[in-house]
Formats: structure tokens, sequence, C-alpha cells
């Protein structure tokens, strides 16, 4: 079934038949959430109006963490399968995740100063955070290693399957041990520990980031295939 | 086909190893991995006085006492409790019912001298009108919902 996505040229008629509908859903839900987390939503009981911080430091984490998934599922796919169009996806993925994990370290440094008083401390889910930054900057610097591209996504997914480990670790490391970070809020087996009035904006925006993730992706899935279809054009144009 | 189930195989038992391999290694670390100790964890790994390591848990109710920039408090995780001091500006969210996780060493009288002291907050966020309509009806006491 993912054969007929798997073709390339016709994931770039899909793809643009999709964008203005992607990116208007984007810029809408922005428009919303962001109204929600700033106006629209109380203050905590004990952290105050520094609970907004929450509405963008959680969606980034859970989408750095959804990202990393993403990318060990296509390098499996281009590991097993070989589709061409699966390399492409997670070598356009990985920048995103990039700056999807810096925003986390970001925010959560800014957050856990008037909380927690620290900047940073090594505890297990801080860690391993970091640990996926830097997994991801791997992940980057091994797909543009190699002259022969197909080497470097090789490399790469190799990497980015080995480094799925960590994905379990980030997730639990809050229930496995003493952290100073809070344990989960929202994905508990019982009813979610935050308030719906603080709840709706928090996935309101991750929602929005959800869909700006998507077409981020797309855009770039794209402008990767048309640079290969402009490459081989000269190449072909040069003989 | 047949290769292609060959690499499938491959990836899947590489996967299992691994994360074997990494379950292995976190349950051998895992005395490294917790960030604090509790009071309880203290009274049965007998931590030698001098060592400096993080104690962390509730601060109890009504023991927190102020001497100057001294601050006394109890850390309790509702079975052991442990008397702290510490000298410093603590953060906004250190009071009595909340979480707290505090640097420093045991004396030998079994107290606790704290260098630094974070609060740690739990995972519940609510507006400040349910909060205190839940106290209200005496469904919270501060630091955590009655079941």
């Amino acid at each position: 079934m993912f054969h007929r996505f798997a073709n390339p040229a016709r994931f770039s008629r899909i793809a643009t038949r999709i964008l203005p509908w992607s990116a208007a859903a984007t810029i809408a839900m922005f428009i919303i959430g962001i109204y929600y987390a700033l106006f629209a939503s109380p203050a905590d009981f004990q952290q105050g109006e520094t609970v907004r911080i929450m509405y963008v430091h959680v969606p980034s984490a859970w989408i750095s963490m959804a990202c990393y998934t993403f990318i060990a599922v296509m390098s499996a796919i281009a590991l097993i399968w070989k589709h061409p169009l699966a390399d492409i996806a997670a070598r356009s993925a990985a920048p995103l995740g990039v700056g999807f994990t810096l925003i986390v370290l970001i925010t959560g440094s800014l957050w856990g100063k008037p909380t927690w008083g620290t900047w940073w401390v090594w505890d297990a889910r801080l860690t391993s955070v970091l640990v996926l930054f830097f997994l991801y900057l791997g992940h980057i610097a091994l797909t543009n290693a190699f002259d022969n591209p197909q080497r470097g996504a090789r490399a790469a997914a190799v990497l980015a399957l080995v480094g799925f480990v960590n994905i379990p670790i980030i997730k639990f490391s809050v229930d496995w041990w003493n952290t100073l970070h809070q344990p989960a809020s929202v994905t508990r087996l019982d009813a979610p520990a935050i308030d719906p009035a603080i709840l709706t904006p928090l996935l309101l925006m991750a929602l929005a980031f959800t869909l700006y993730f998507f077409t981020m992706l797309l855009i770039r899935m794209r402008a990767d295939l048309n640079g290969a279809r402009a490459r081989a054009l000269r190449l072909s144009a040069a003989e | 086909m047949k290769r292609k189930h060959r690499r499938l195989m491959v990836v899947l038992t590489s996967l299992g190893l691994l994360g074997a391999a990494a379950a292995l290694v976190l349950t051998a670390v895992e005395d490294s991995l917790v960030f604090f100790y509790t009071p309880s964890d203290l009274t049965k790994n007998t931590t030698p006085p001098e060592t400096l390591f993080r104690l962390g848990g509730l601060v109890e109710e009504g023991s927190v006492r102020k001497d100057g920039a001294t601050t006394y408090f109890n850390v309790t995780d509702l079975q052991k409790t442990i008397s702290a001091s510490y000298t410093g500006v603590l953060p906004d969210l250190f009071r009595p019912g909340q979480g707290v996780v505090a640097e420093g060493k045991l004396n030998p009288d079994g107290s606790f001298t704290a260098t630094e002291v974070l609060a740690k907050h739990d995972e519940t966020y609510m507006p400040k009108e349910v909060a205190d309509a839940l106290r209200k009806s005496g469904q919270w006491r501060d630091g955590s919902i009655i079941q």
C-alpha cells in the first residue's frame, strides 16, 4: 500500500497539492493556540504565569521524540526494503528534530530557573534529551560524511536505529529513576493531572506544532527530490 | 524476496539484542542514574557522613523554621524523616508539602546540611481558583489531592 506513495514523482505531485492546505492549517492552529496559551488560559496555582512556557516546551518535546521515531522507522524501511523515499524522509526530518530538541532544551532551561531554582541538572530526563540532541547532530553529520550519498544514508540509518534505544529511556526516565523533572502529566493511564483550562491550550499548541512539522517535512522532502532532479539534469546536459 | 526477509531479520534481532544490552547496562548503573536519595534509601544503604549527595522528598508541614538566613526544615518520604538546614536563598516553589531536592552532607548526628536546594514540583497543573475550591471543599491538602 505504501508503494503507491513511495514513487518520488507521485509523492512530489501529492505534496504540492497538500502543501497549501497544511500551511494554512498550521497558521490557523498557531493563531488559535497562541491566543489560548497567552490570553484565554489561567495562570497555574503554584507556578503562576511561568506555566505558559509549557505550551511551547511540551509540544516541542513530543515532536522531538516523534520525529526521532519517524526517522528510525524510515531508516528501517530504507535498510530493509531499500525505498529511496525513506532515506529522503529520514534526512529531511533530522534538521527539524534538531530544531525542536533545541527548543525543548532552551525553554526547559528558562522554565527550570524560576520553578526548580536551576538552569540545568544532570538528571536522567534532561541528560537523555541532551543525548537525543547529539544523536540528531550525529545523524546529520553521518548523512553528509561520505562522497557517495548512499553510503552516508546507510550509515546514518544504522545510527538512527541504534539511537532509538534512547527514546524509551527519555519517555520512562521519570518513572524508572528519581529525577528532578516531574513525571508525565498527560500520557497517564488514569486521567491527565492537568486541569482542562490548562490542558486545552497545550493540546491546541501540540496540534499546531504537529502541523508545522508535517508542512516543513513535505517542503524539505520536495526540495530534496527537486535538488536530485536538478543534479541529474545537469549531469545529462554536461554529457 | 529472500534477501529482503534476511535484512528484516537482521534488523529485528539487532534491535532486540541492543534493547536487552541497554536494559542490562541501565539496571547495572541504576545507582548513579537516580538524581536523589529518599530518606528511606538512606537508612537502607547507610551513606557515610561527609559524602556529598542529594536528598529528596517532601518538605514536612509545620517543620519550616527560619533563623536569620538559615532555614530549618524536615525532608520526609512519609515513612522516614530527616531534619535539614540550609543557609541561603530558597527557590520560589520551596514550601511546606512540596517536593524538594537538597544537595549536601549528612552530619554525624543524622541531620542534613544542604549546600543547594532545588524545588521539585509535581505533575498537577490547575488554575488558582480550582485549587482554592478544592481546598475549601476539603478534597485537597497542600501537596496532593486526597484520593
